[in-house]
């Protein structure tokens, strides 16, 4: 039984040692590598610095429209050479634009937020056509002149564009017109004739999905969505970084207090739920870095304030087992006895806890979904290792047979 | 041995407990109507700007500044543990007023752009979608909490569980209310967070009257309460002193944003546990001594 005990309880160490060490410091076998969590885990803006601004979309608004609008935004911020920008739309109209390291918020607002500019070129620099020319543009499929089916954008230009058009491609003829965004080329098809009737098509494309976007960016500068910005906020690169060093200041020390006082109130239990909620906080991270999950400052807050719920499994467990204790049985019957009672109660707590959550994750405003999704993950993880690692190593507890002194399991 | 360790007759002295939560929230009601809340920028609009001026300074000359624009509710602060740093807060104002702004200030203490450690500007339109979904959001909540707990237990505990859980949200609100703290979107975070919390205190006492109900046959509701809340009472006083441990430390050495989660929560996790004690087991006695007396009331007598 001693042997048995002991292998399981090492064994449990040594798995979640092993895990630790390649966590957070990666590892690399042969062709396999595994980076550090550390390098999967997103920090937010507010930890890292940089500008987030909210557009709202004025006016008749379309989920075209929306796509438009965020395709030109993606345009601009491709050309600002921000790392790992986020442009994502939220509710009906608004679109929420993230620039990591980026300072200044009116420079940013100025640059995402201004009226599309769609210019078609010539090769002598001279402006053939804008915006205001084009009536509309598609991705379609057409037929090559050997018959092979392609992807193609399709162009129809208004009585004005079409005259000039028809000018341009008879003096440009087998040579690139440039079609340029806010200055930003798109496309420089080459004039392979001379049209006449208003209907262009550009050819020559990669796939589907490049002539698709092509038409939404020349659509969104023939037909361009004013953006208000209605929120934006900046940090700055050195504030980011004190807001992180203190939480995770705080999260540490909150964590050592919480180990010694499970130790010290209950006994060998205690020590196993300490080793249990250390595995507990490895499992957390290591679900941020598999999902790839934004960690801000509400997400620290909703991850440190799980860590201080999540002994509450172990808790149940170990009054129970006392009550059991006390009630004259072994220790091993006692705590089969402890885990069982104690389940329905951990099942029902956590489960409102885990509604809540779920209810803040779809309601709550953007600012504080990473709160509900961080206390989200913890719940449950803490469920699982509540219900998986500390039974286990009670059992290898009961196993070493240590003690039978019911004072040293906190009776 | 003795089956738990204390003996505190909590269902006797009912009326006090009740008696103290009313007064908080008398107090709270009251405070509500003369102070009213102090709505952060995340509700009313309005800008934040912080810069770093590196060397003591004079709130006065900002003031001046602010007044040139004439900027309207403006709250000037100084912050950060060197002192050296201006927090500017605004109702809100256009963007040109707000870069001749911070064009005044950076010329006046020699700052470069980089020194703007911090500025934010809400649309006044948003705050109130949020307080809208924070009320829709907790009504959601607490209709999914009763018929959750309604099946899992039975509706007379569940009725008691989302009576405490709203009695935690308005003395969490109350005290809001009386100390004029600011009332920002992690606010409402809290509140929610609040509410799985406060039922889950409430939902292991009433596992333990759930057991209890059928240990004890002979004994009333309040007996079966009372020893119910003294075995669980360890539990109750523990798990909130480990959540209570992080969220302290949270509060006292984690950064502005933290503290917005950490404060509401600890009031609220302190009021969730005095109710699950003191107000859901009390009031599920109540009503089952009620339903009591009708059934046997309705009963014919025979003499």
């Amino acid at each position: 039984m001693r042997s048995r005990g002991f292998i399981k309880f090492f064994s449990v160490v040594l798995i979640a040692a092993i895990v630790a060490y390649v966590a957070f410091f990666g590892i690399n076998v042969g062709n396999y590598s595994i980076s550090p969590v550390q390098k999967h885990i997103r920090l937010g803006l507010d930890l890292r610095g940089g500008v987030y601004v909210l557009l709202e979309a004025q006016g008749d608004i379309t989920q075209d429209a929306i796509d438009k609008a965020i395709a030109v935004i993606k345009n601009r911020v491709d050309a600002l050479g921000v790392t790992q920008p986020v442009i994502a739309q939220q509710g009906s109209n608004r679109i929420r634009v993230e620039l990591p390291g980026m300072k200044d918020p009116d420079k940013a607002i100025e640059i995402i937020g201004k009226t599309a500019q769609l210019k078609f070129v010539g090769p002598d620099g001279q402006v053939i056509l804008t915006g205001a020319n084009v009536k509309d543009s598609k991705a379609v499929y057409g037929q090559s002149q050997t018959g092979v089916q392609q992807p193609e954008v399709t162009l129809v230009l208004d009585a004005e564009g079409t005259k000039k058009f028809a000018e341009a491609t008879q003096k440009f003829i087998e040579q690139p017109i440039a079609i340029l965004l806010d200055d930003k080329v798109i496309s420089a098809p080459t004039v392979q004739n001379v049209i006449t009737n208003g209907n262009a098509v550009i050819t020559g494309l990669k796939d589907f999905q490049e002539a698709s976007e092509l038409a939404t960016l020349i659509r969104a500068g023939s037909l361009p969505v004013t953006l208000k910005p209605i929120a934006y906020s900046s940090v700055g690169a050195t504030l980011g970084p004190s807001a992180y060093n203190a939480s995770v200041k705080a999260g540490i020390y909150g964590v050592l207090l919480i180990l010694l006082f499970m130790a010290v109130f209950y006994r060998l239990p205690g020590v196993m739920a300490d080793i249990a909620l250390l595995i507990y906080i490895l499992i957390d991270l290591i679900i941020y870095a598999l999902f790839n999950i934004t960690l801000d400052l509400p997400g620290i807050a909703g991850f440190l304030l799980s860590i201080g719920m999540a002994v509450d499994a172990n808790v149940l467990i170990f009054e129970r087992f006392k009550e059991e204790l006390w009630a004259g049985k072994s220790i091993r019957a006692a705590l089969e006895a402890g885990f069982a009672r104690a389940f329905r109660a951990i099942f029902d707590a956590n489960m409102t806890t885990i509604i809540g959550a779920i209810i803040l994750f779809y309601m709550g405003s953007g600012n504080v979904k990473g709160f509900a999704l961080t206390l989200l993950i913890g719940v449950i993880s803490s469920l699982f290792t509540a219900i998986t690692v500390t039974r286990f190593l009670l059992l290898a507890l009961v196993d070493l047979d240590l003690t039978r002194n019911i004072k040293f399991y906190g009776a | 041995m003795n089956q738990h360790r204390f003996h505190i007759d909590v269902i006797g002295k009912t009326k006090i407990w009740f008696a103290i939560s009313g007064i908080v929230i008398l107090i709270g009601v009251i405070a509500m109507f003369v102070n009213g809340f102090n709505w952060g920028i995340d509700f009313t609009g309005g800008t934040i700007m912080e810069f770093q001026i590196g060397k003591s300074f004079d709130t006065a000359d900002i003031i001046k500044i602010l007044n040139n624009y004439k900027v309207k509710d403006f709250q000037v602060q100084k912050i950060g543990t060197k002192g050296d740093t201006v927090s500017i807060k605004t109702s809100p104002i256009s963007n040109e007023t707000r870069l001749s702004i911070i064009k005044d200030i950076e010329s006046k203490y020699n700052l470069t752009e980089n020194d703007l450690i911090m500025s934010q500007q809400v649309g006044p339109s948003l705050g109130a979608e949020i307080k809208f979904g924070m009320i829709r959001a907790l009504l959601l909540a607490s209709a999914v909490m009763f018929i959750y707990l309604g099946f899992r237990f039975e509706f007379e505990m569940s009725g008691a569980a989302v009576i405490a859980l709203l009695h935690d949200v308005i003395i969490l609100i109350s005290i809001y209310a009386i100390f004029h703290i600011t009332v920002n979107a992690p606010f409402i975070a809290a509140v929610l967070t609040v509410f799985g919390y406060s039922v889950n205190a409430t939902v292991v006492i009433f596992d333990r009257i759930r057991d209890n109900l059928k240990i004890m046959r002979r004994s009333d509701y309040a007996k079966i309460a009372n020893v119910s809340v003294n075995q669980t009472l360890t539990r109750s006083i523990n798990t909130t002193l480990t959540t209570l441990i992080m969220l302290v430390l949270m509060y006292f050495l984690g950064p502005n944003a933290l503290k917005d989660f950490a404060l509401p929560l600890l009031i609220g996790i302190i009021s969730g546990t005095y109710s699950s004690i003191f107000i859901s087991t009390p009031l599920w006695v109540l009503i089952k001594n009620r339903e009591k007396r009708r059934k046997t009331s309705n009963k014919p007598i025979k003499a």
